[in-house]
């Protein structure tokens, strides 16, 4: 086992442990402390929150992947959140996000081989006057077109 | 009681009842696609998901799904108006939206239940979906079954039988939406899953999402091949229910008629599985009693209850689930193993050939049979003991590719020298038949009188637990009998807690054992095909003259011949296993 491992389990055990006695309905709470603390969900996390609520982690897996709130990998040093509301739907922001993915060739819910962008689909972020709507670490990039986006992930590689 | 109206006719139902199960018990058939009730097993799925069930009750806005909506008091349901049909029309074109449309392909075609629906619903095109992407994921192809989520229509029967009847815990359904499917933890691959390859989750599924691994092909390449000996075991369950394929009546025995199909497909030797059936009590009776002995005789070193081990999805659970307990299962190889071990040795030898120019295929009510004959422990230089197993829906696939008109078949015998079997092995079949085998074996061997009587009616049935005491000449003797999954991890975490007092107990991982294995003609939630099998196996017991094990010639012959004696040092290293803890999540 290697060290981030250990102090990945060790710190789930933490949490757990504040959690005696929890039942399935505790999942989700438990999941997103581990989330808050750890920045993703990683697959010993999720099998050590198995063995303590005794259910099976396909389970566990099931439930985390129903929600758009969890993800299975670290973010990115640049986590970009694409507003998928209905403002910026019906201006266009799917094909933002595809121009995204193909950009970063990673699919939403991933973080790139560097370690320099994550992906994140969210519904409607309250900034439709903006649609289509990106928010990279709180900075909001408006109006935007598919074809603004390799100009903007360009701006953030250079600052490394 | 509760009246109502259903489609003009009145009817009274016990409170608690569906509309769907009123309507059944009129002789209105609604259909159903994600709703399975498997009653008399405890199992049931009603996630009202997949609405093709939908009615019309008076009074009501929105049309209720008849699985799930229970009858009251002067309620008035109509089954099949316009408004019913076109609904249950536009979820079905919404369900093909993005199924592939390769029915004429399809492993599962003739046998699907969206297929049926879709034909009985007259669908012959689906609207306003041109553009719609057919789902493309991943195909999961194990040594036992496949997964194939294009085909999935998330009824969820899977994610019961995996969680609630078996405990299992292997499939669950994930993500959401479009990308919604059942899968194992992080979408891995099953064999990395704990799924122990019962197949259960075959048997329910109403498309062709989960299948059997399709082994036919190899079969027909080693037969074709005259370098190689080909030979062919039969497992009991099989010759109970093989004759549904064909259209004979469920519990129709065809065992003449297999033997002559399987030799008119081209195999060397026709042998029985029930022969390695009797070898198995041999082993795995002197095993219980030699523990037994030990046992009452004060050794407190001996471990009891012994635990059968002839299911393999069994084996794969407790070795899971139970890693702490792999001491109490018998050593024991199943009968699909034995027979594999005695014709690549004794019988190769017989022959004079190499095991290497021998193939070895069984055919088995069974998909973890698959899994079971490629573990390392059950090949000697990389050559496996059994080549291939297949299951009963693949042999009947073959008997039809082979042009074979199975119904006017004669009936033949087996060929000798593996292919002698007494009633005690046939019933292996049913759950109870294992430990009812060994009751007949180990009660004469340990009294040295003979049987009273020689049917242990209180050891059968299809209860999911059950206890008996059988008196072995003053000495009660605890027989503990579980079938799915479920009902061993009780019976087994009952043991844990010192709950139950059993000196010996069975397990088998399917309803009703392997006459419902995974691998058997699909039973559409028809449990009464399960049980009409199990009385064709009790029947076959019934016909033969030998009915315990400990007679049987061939075996005894065997013993003299080549492996000396039971439980002995040749015995231990042909016939029995270890096992090991798995890790899997």
């Amino acid at each position: 086992m290697s060290t981030t491992t250990t102090s990945i389990t060790a710190g789930v055990k933490e949490i757990l442990s504040a959690h005696p006695e929890a039942k399935r309905d505790s999942l989700i709470p438990i999941l997103q402390e581990i989330q808050e603390k750890q920045g993703f969900l990683s697959r010993e996390a999720v099998v050590e929150v198995g063995k303590a609520l005794n259910l099976p982690v396909s389970k566990i897996y099931g439930v985390a992947t129903f929600y758009n709130q969890f993800r299975f990998a670290p973010q990115g040093k640049y986590h970009i959140q694409v507003c998928r509301g209905t403002a910026c739907h019906v201006k266009g922001s799917a094909a933002v996000l595809d121009s995204l993915k193909r950009e970063l060739k990673i699919d939403s819910g991933e973080t790139t081989r560097d370690g320099l962008f994550s992906l994140e689909v969210v519904a409607c972020i309250g900034a439709c006057g903006l649609a289509p709507v990106i928010n990279i670490d709180g900075n909001f990039h408006a109006n935007l077109t598919s074809q603004k986006i390799p100009g903007i992930v360009n701006q953030y590689r250079k600052q490394g | 009681m509760v009246k109502l109206t259903i489609d003009g006719a009145s009817i009274e139902v016990k409170k608690g009842t569906t509309v769907y199960q009123a309507a059944k018990q009129m002789g209105i058939n609604i259909p159903v696609l994600c709703y399975m009730n498997l009653h008399h097993l405890g199992i049931e799925n009603k996630p009202a998901g997949c609405r093709i069930c939908v009615v019309e009750i008076e009074g009501r806005r929105n049309l209720a799904p008849s699985c799930s909506t229970e009858c009251m008091e002067g309620m008035v349901v109509k089954t099949h108006t316009v408004r019913v049909i076109n609904a249950r029309k536009t979820v079905m074109e919404l369900l093909l939206s993005d199924h592939p449309k390769d029915c004429l392909i399809c492993s599962k075609s003739g046998q699907c239940d969206l297929q049926e629906i879709a034909q009985t619903l007259g669908i012959r095109e689906i609207h306003a979906v041109e553009n719609a992407a057919v789902s493309t994921y991943r195909k999961d192809v194990s040594p036992a079954l496949n997964r194939d989520m294009d085909k999935c229509i998330m009824c969820r029967r899977c994610e019961t039988i995996c969680n609630k009847v078996q405990t299992v815990g292997a499939l669950n359904a994930i993500n959401r939406g479009f990308t919604a499917v059942v899968a194992p933890a992080f979408e891995q691959d099953l064999i990395d899953s704990p799924c122990t390859f019962c197949g259960q989750c075959v048997a329910v599924c109403p498309t062709g999402a989960l299948t059997e691994f399709d082994d036919t092909r190899n079969i027909m390449k080693a037969i074709a091949d005259p370098t190689k000996t080909v030979i062919v075991q039969t497992a009991p369950a099989v010759r109970a229910a093989l004759g549904e394929e064909f259209g004979m009546e469920a519990g129709t025995l065809v065992t003449g008629k297999l033997a002559a199909a399987l030799r008119r497909i081209g195999f060397d030797k026709v042998f029985d599985t029930d022969f390695a059936a009797d070898l198995t009590i041999m082993e795995e009776g002197t095993e219980l009693l030699d523990r037994l002995t030990k046992y009452l005789g004060g050794d407190k070193s001996v471990k009891l209850p012994i635990l059968t081990s002839c299911c393999p999805a069994w084996v794969n659970f407790f070795e899971t689930y139970y890693p702490t307990m792999l001491d109490i299962p018998s050593t024991a190889r199943s009968p699909q193993q034995m027979f594999g071990s005695v014709a690549k040795t004794y019988y190769a030898d017989q022959l004079g050939i190499k095991r290497e120019d021998m193939v070895v295929v069984s055919i088995m009510p069974c998909l973890a049979k698959k899994y079971e004959c490629q573990r390392d422990e059950f090949k000697v230089n990389g050559n496996p003991d059994v080549d291939f197993s297949i299951s009963t829906r693949e042999l009947a696939a073959l008997i039809k590719t082979y042009n074979i008109d199975f119904v006017s078949l004669p009936d033949e015998d087996f060929d000798a020298p593996l292919g002698e079997s007494t009633g005690a092995a046939v019933i292996f079949g049913a759950t109870g038949g294992v430990i009812e085998a060994a009751v007949r074996t180990a009660y004469e061997v340990f009294t040295g009188k003979s049987l009273p009587k020689i049917d242990f009616t209180e050891l059968r049935g299809l209860e999911g637990i059950r206890q008996a005491t059988i008196d072995f000449n003053g000495t009660p003797i605890n027989i503990g009998i579980a079938h799915q999954l479920g009902n061993a991890r009780k019976l087994l975490d009952g043991i844990k807690n010192g709950m139950y007092n059993f000196h010996a107990i069975e397990i088998m991982a399917c309803p009703g054992g392997c006459v419902g294995g995974g691998g058997q003609p699909y039973h559409h939630n028809d449990i009464e095909i399960i049980r009409k099998r199990a009385n064709a196996i009790y029947e076959e017991d019934r016909s033969k003259p030998i009915r315990v094990s400990h007679e049987n010639k061939e075996v005894l012959q065997l013993y003299k011949e080549f492996l000396g004696e039971p439980y002995g040092d040749l015995a231990h290293e042909l016939l029995h296993t270890h096992y090991v803890a798995r890790e899997m999540v």
